[in-house]
């Protein structure tokens, strides 16, 4: 299955979804006003991608700021995620965040607990 | 039902609107249409002047985030009557100010009468939460909540709540029976907060 290699803009992450490797990464701003049409290849990637996943999903989330438009896309692709999960494969998201980014922190734990799926909050030293 | 322009009095205005600035610590304020260029050439001045201020990187995501999501709300939801009969959206007016203590960011547009009560309930709700209260009330709306066609998520005054700790301030002037005028001032702290939480 193909990779989705997306490059980041002012307004858009950097995306790169890998079927081979099982990881996938999100990562840079994301603040487009309408975030359905950005994330849509990605929600539809993560359908085909859950027929046969790899044994191991590593997700890393690298986000600067996101708007609450976003939010709710990320929730989607989290969902899809949590199937996979549910399926007894083995998914884990790596959510990144600045040391003095407390908010970015609560953003994640707002999803881990949404979520029946494992997080792992890692602190970015500056 | 504009008035003929009057060269002299424009002078005057400008000059008086300069004073009206500079004492309300006023230094960004726009009318007009908000694109998403506009929305990344206030987002960039802004983090410019931060940065040159020193301002924590904290309060700096702040301020972001609330014009962000300031400016995609009057792109998103304001109606602005061009005649009678004809409306367009996302216009409105923008304002950036602040002391030694705060910035404030103000937004004013036009909206339909019939959406002020929803929406001033909406508002009150916030206002009357405490952080634990709007972190239930932002999760259930991510949740439940599906995006609109424009990509809203009805998560953007929960969001700024949440991040700035602070009140919305606002109030709907009522202009006729159809449309009203509505203005929102979001507070971000200039102090670092984070022992507080």
């Amino acid at each position: 299955m193909e990779p989705i290699i997306i490059e980041g803009t002012k307004k858009t992450p950097d995306i790169n979804f890998n079927a081979g490797t099982g990881i996938l990464q999100i990562e840079g701003r994301s603040i487009p006003e309408n975030s359905i049409e950005f994330y849509k290849p990605m929600v539809d990637w993560l359908d085909e991608y859950a027929n046969s996943p790899s044994e191991k999903t590593v997700v890393n989330i690298k986000l600067e700021y996101f708007n609450t438009s976003s939010s709710k896309c990320i929730l989607d692709v989290f969902k899809k995620l949590e199937d996979i999960h549910k399926a007894k494969k083995d998914v884990v998201i790596n959510w990144h965040y600045e040391e003095d980014d407390e908010d970015m922190l609560e953003a994640g734990e707002d999803y881990q607990s949404i979520l029946k799926i494992p997080f792992k909050m890692i602190e970015i030293e500056e | 039902m504009a008035e003929k322009f009057d060269k002299q009095s424009s002078l005057d205005f400008v000059y008086d609107f300069y004073v009206k600035m500079k004492k309300n610590n006023i230094n960004l304020a726009y009318e007009g249409e908000i694109t998403h260029q506009i929305t990344k050439a206030f987002t960039s001045l802004a983090e410019n002047n931060m940065t040159l201020e020193n301002d924590p990187s904290s309060v700096q995501k702040k301020v972001f985030h609330v014009m962000v999501e300031c400016l995609q709300n009057i792109s998103k939801h304001a109606e602005v009557r061009i005649n009678e009969t004809t409306t367009t959206d996302g216009r409105g007016i923008f304002l950036v100010s602040k002391d030694d203590e705060e910035y404030n960011i103000t937004t004013g547009n036009l909206i339909k009468s019939d959406k002020v009560n929803g929406l001033r309930k909406m508002l009150e709700n916030i206002n009357n939460l405490d952080p634990e209260g709007l972190k239930q009330l932002y999760k259930q709306q991510m949740r439940e909540g599906r995006l609109s066609p424009k990509g809203g998520a009805g998560l953007g005054f929960i969001d700024i709540a949440r991040k700035t700790g602070e009140k919305l301030v606002y109030s709907f002037l009522e202009i006729d029976e159809e449309n009203s005028f509505f203005v929102l001032t979001s507070t971000v702290s200039r102090k670092n907060n984070l022992i507080s939480e």
